[in-house]
């Protein structure tokens, strides 16, 4: 009982982050290539004439997906055509067991790791995990019955197999220096400072290893400048192309829940996981009364201008639309002033004195904030990558995973190795 | 000349900091970055019409549904002398001529049916009108329907079919 509620609201909690964040990742796809390209991207779905810049258009895409019809081909194998979504989607899930999402939390004196799973083969379950997904890319290529869908299978297993290797020797240099295999040692070994200033994380003491496992990691989610399995130029859609309805949404859904773990991934290894730079859990405990304040007032601030922002918008266009739309700007001004009135509230009720084990909490807020706002971060990388580059010719994509990151990652691992003998 | 160096810049291989791609890639990611920023904070520059919010301006000029003019006691002034079907290129005027109880008119068209399907918007007819009875300024380009019949109209509705006044 002691082991089992505590894991199920970690998971609850893990679950509703990612699967909330999958629509919001294709909300900002959509805008934020939309922007990038000089157009004004997806503004027409609404409720009640709030559109909130098109993030209604998921819900939309969504029902309209539901009701769309369930094709199979003919010649397709029955079975491992229905079960290769669902494999993709499960295996995009599994990974999150060992995610370290903060370092623990203390309630009625009892401390709680925000973990899921502890294994103390963190790293080598996630490697299993990752690869693990390329089955049901393959399953749902070849029992499409479709040379297309095979096609793309094909790519994607041997990309797959091109770049785990160098992901797993990027991530060996960083074994190396934390001397764990456990993820919560390495993000709670990325809270050191060196030399007194620089925090010790992963990309500051393994610059190379950063770089080719953030590439690695592109290439292992099948994004852009590796999306050749998908490379809709030559393969229409590649491994999904015979999908319709909600096992279409599953593949692409898994696609998000991968670049979700893809960034966490990178958070915890390379840039410090929960760890906020300088402000280590007893700095928090012991200034709260310092760091509240400057939270919540930081809060009011960005709140304020957001509102005012707004109800100058709503007052210069009244009538732009001339129907629900123009209550649009009130409506959001209306919700940055609750959030300024609600740091005001916090500053009034002074939270900072009710003693340390609220301190605690709050520090461990602070932290999975830290560590949700970096995942975020780098979703939102994976999303700007694919709208910079151009895709990768397939040899070009091969000789870069063989005759560049292999020998870069081996040279980086007797280099880091040397190192650590000789210091 | 410079359109010359610049292909010739295309050709050329790439030197060994562009090889390594990871600095050109940076470069891209802030070319696009500069895009999306100007973009979210001047919205309003954005060159997207919001089509049926806003609507483009069309120059005078432009050709759109047509319409028929009247006199100045609302008859139609078009005399059936067939000018325009004859310089149709797309055969998409019928009229049917009969006489009119005026003798100084001679003519008046019983039918004037246009096949909105067929036209090509070329404007010939209104070049080939001698009294200016059939003009296509009045801008209308949105032509839609349910039906084929729907873009069958007749006299009656051209004669109506007009923003700028009945003359």
């Amino acid at each position: 009982m002691s082991v089992v509620v505590p894991s199920l609201l970690k998971i609850t909690f893990l679950l509703t982050i990612i699967l909330g964040l999958v629509p919001v990742l294709i909300w900002a796809e959509r805008k934020g290539s939309a922007f990038i390209q000089d157009r004004t991207g997806p503004n027409r779905a609404s409720i009640a004439g709030i559109r909130l810049a098109g993030l209604v258009h998921p819900i939309a895409d969504v029902m309209k997906l539901m009701f769309k019809e369930d094709f199979r081909p003919e010649g397709s194998h029955k079975f491992l055509y229905a079960l290769a979504p669902f494999l993709v989607f499960f295996i995009a899930l599994l990974t999150y067991a060992v995610i370290p999402f903060g370092d623990f939390i203390e309630v009625a004196g009892v401390q709680y790791n925000l973990i899921v799973a502890d294994l103390d083969v963190g790293i080598l379950y996630v490697l299993a995990i990752a690869s693990l997904g390329t089955y049901g890319v393959v399953m749902g290529g070849w029992a499409s019955n479709n040379k297309y869908a095979f096609l793309g299978a094909l790519r994607s297993t041997s990309q797959m197999i091109s770049y785990e290797i160098s992901m797993g020797l990027a991530i060996m240099g960083i074994m190396l220096i934390f001397s764990s295999l456990r993820l919560s040692d390495i993000a709670a070994g990325q809270g050191d400072l060196i030399w007194g200033f620089l925090p010790k994380w992963g990309v500051v003491v393994q610059p190379i290893g950063a770089i080719l496992f953030i590439v690695a990691v592109f290439a292992e989610t099948n994004r852009n400048p590796f999306d050749l399995p998908e490379g809709e130029s030559e393969l229409v859609s590649g491994y999904h192309l015979e999908y319709s309805s909600m096992k279409f949404a599953l593949f692409f859904m898994a696609e998000y829940c991968n670049m979700v773990i893809g960034a966490a991934l990178i958070t915890t290894l390379f840039f410090g996981g929960w760890n906020i730079p300088w402000l280590s859990r007893d700095v928090i405990v012991a200034n709260v009364g310092t760091v509240m304040p400057i939270q919540l007032g930081l809060q009011f601030l960005l709140a304020t201008i957001i509102a005012t922002l707004f109800f100058m918008r709503a007052k210069r266009e009244k009538n732009k639309f001339g129907d629900n739309r123009d209550r649009e700007p009130v409506f959001m001004g209306v919700l940055a002033t609750l959030s300024a009135a609600g740091a005001v509230v916090a500053l009034g009720a002074t939270p900072w004195t009710l003693g340390p084990g609220a301190a605690s909490i709050y520090a461990t807020l602070l932290q999975v904030g830290a560590f949700v706002g970096k995942v975020v971060f780098f979703c939102w990388v994976f999303i700007w990558v694919r709208w910079t580059l151009p895709r990768f010719r397939y040899d070009q994509l091969m000789s870069l995973g063989w005759k560049v990151m292999l020998p870069l990652g081996l040279a980086n691992l007797v280099v880091t190795a040397i190192w650590l003998a000789l210091v | 000349m410079s359109r010359d160096r610049k292909l010739h810049r295309w050709h050329r291989r790439m030197n060994f900091g562009e090889s390594l791609y990871l600095g050109e890639v940076f470069r891209g990611m802030g070319i696009t970055m500069g895009h999306l920023l100007k973009n979210l904070f001047w919205t309003r520059d954005m060159p997207t019409v919001q089509y049926p919010d806003e609507h483009r301006d069309y120059s005078n000029r432009f050709r759109g549904r047509h319409r028929l003019m009247q006199r100045e006691d609302g008859t139609e002034k078009c005399v059936a002398c067939m000018m325009c079907s004859t310089a149709c290129p797309s055969d998409c005027i019928h009229i049917t001529a009969g006489e009119h109880s005026d003798p100084s008119i001679e003519k008046y068209p019983e039918t004037f049916e246009i096949d909105l399907l067929r036209c090509v918007y070329c404007g010939l007819c209104e070049e080939a009108c001698p009294v200016d009875a059939i003009r296509m300024d009045t801008g209308i380009y949105e032509i839609a329907g349910t039906s084929r019949e729907q873009f069958y109209v007749n006299k009656e509705f051209l004669l109506k079919n007009n923003q700028q006044g009945t003359l």
